[in-house]
């Protein structure tokens, strides 16, 4: 099925309380080596026809205006799958 | 006075909302999210839970709801409108007031009785308090965390935009200890704590007088009343 996915994570300099909580139970795990966790989003929009550049220039403002909050968060990159 | 109160899919708190405009002296007006129509309220609550079960981010699914395109046009225009809890999140995925609210820093949902100062008594929802006085109401949330970039923490505090600050005790990481906001009007106020929680004598917090005789948060509600007699 074509789709276009979007990628969001928390901005960088913001703590993600999720990543804190999963890396910390991968060290007490002993995996020592992971030294930051941090935890995003894969959003698919699915298609019933080829993805267009239309579509991907949809997708890419939907991500920015909807499916991220620019203060917390970033679209770190929208991708097609056809 | 007709004070409307939104019902989004999860929202807990319309009934305990509508029972404090009651309580306060005025009409409660439900309202829900799939009508646009605003009954012809005199004022909008958006009331605490979990809308749309938090999905994607805290309110943002509701802030894309048919009676939200309303209540941002009605609230350009001037309508007085109150954000608790969720009800903030959803202002602020709105773009009513600026910055997000984030996981808390403890990372854990925090329930408690919490002491706020009252620092903007220029709208219509905090008229009645004076200013910098001290509060306690509930608070109870797990995404309570108020950030924005710096640029827009200064202008909040340049032009007195805070409208409630955490004190002694910050729950949840909030920059700047900010609890909730106003808008640049005035209209618009948005805030974590739940006023609506400490309406009625039995079930408050606790004071020193007699436990769970707290009414602080009738006091916004009781503002907003005075505020749309004198408009």
């Amino acid at each position: 099925m074509p789709k276009i996915i979007v990628e969001v994570m928390p901005k960088a300099d913001l703590l993600d309380p999720a990543g804190k909580a999963v890396n910390s139970a991968l060290h007490r795990n002993g995996h020592n080596e992971i030294s930051n966790v941090r935890i995003g989003k894969r959003i698919e929009l699915h298609f019933d026809r080829a993805v267009t550049d239309a579509d991907v220039a949809a997708a890419q403002k939907i991500g920015e205006e909807f499916l991220s909050n620019a203060v917390i968060e970033d679209v770190v990159s929208v991708t097609v799958e056809n | 006075m007709r004070i409307g109160v939104v019902t989004f899919p999860g929202t807990l708190d319309d009934r305990d909302a509508q029972r404090a405009v009651r309580i306060a002296g005025g009409e409660a007006v439900a309202l829900w999210h799939a009508d646009e129509n605003l009954h012809k309220v005199d004022a909008v609550v958006l009331p605490g839970g979990f809308s749309f079960g938090d999905y994607l981010r805290c309110g943002a699914i509701a802030a894309q709801a048919p009676v939200m395109e309303s209540i941002i046009k009605a609230a350009n225009g001037g309508l007085p409108v109150l954000g608790i809890c969720n009800g903030f999140q959803v202002l602020v995925e709105s773009h009513l007031l600026p910055g997000g609210l984030i996981r808390n820093d403890v990372q854990t949902f925090v329930c408690r009785d919490q002491k706020l100062v009252v620092e903007n008594v220029d709208t219509p929802w905090t008229n009645q308090f004076k200013l910098n006085q001290e509060i306690t109401i509930p608070l109870k949330n797990g995404e309570g965390g108020y950030i924005a970039d710096a640029e827009t923490l200064k202008r909040l505090e340049g032009e007195g935009l805070v409208a409630f600050r955490y004190k002694d005790f910050n729950p949840n990481g909030s920059l700047n200890d900010i609890a909730g906001l106003r808008n640049e009007r005035g209209n618009v106020v948005g805030l974590m704590p739940h006023p609506e929680h400490a309406v009625e004598a039995g079930f408050g917090p606790d004071t020193s007088v007699a436990m769970r005789s707290g009414l602080d948060g009738l006091t916004i509600f009781k503002s907003v009343l005075n505020s749309v007699v004198n408009a």
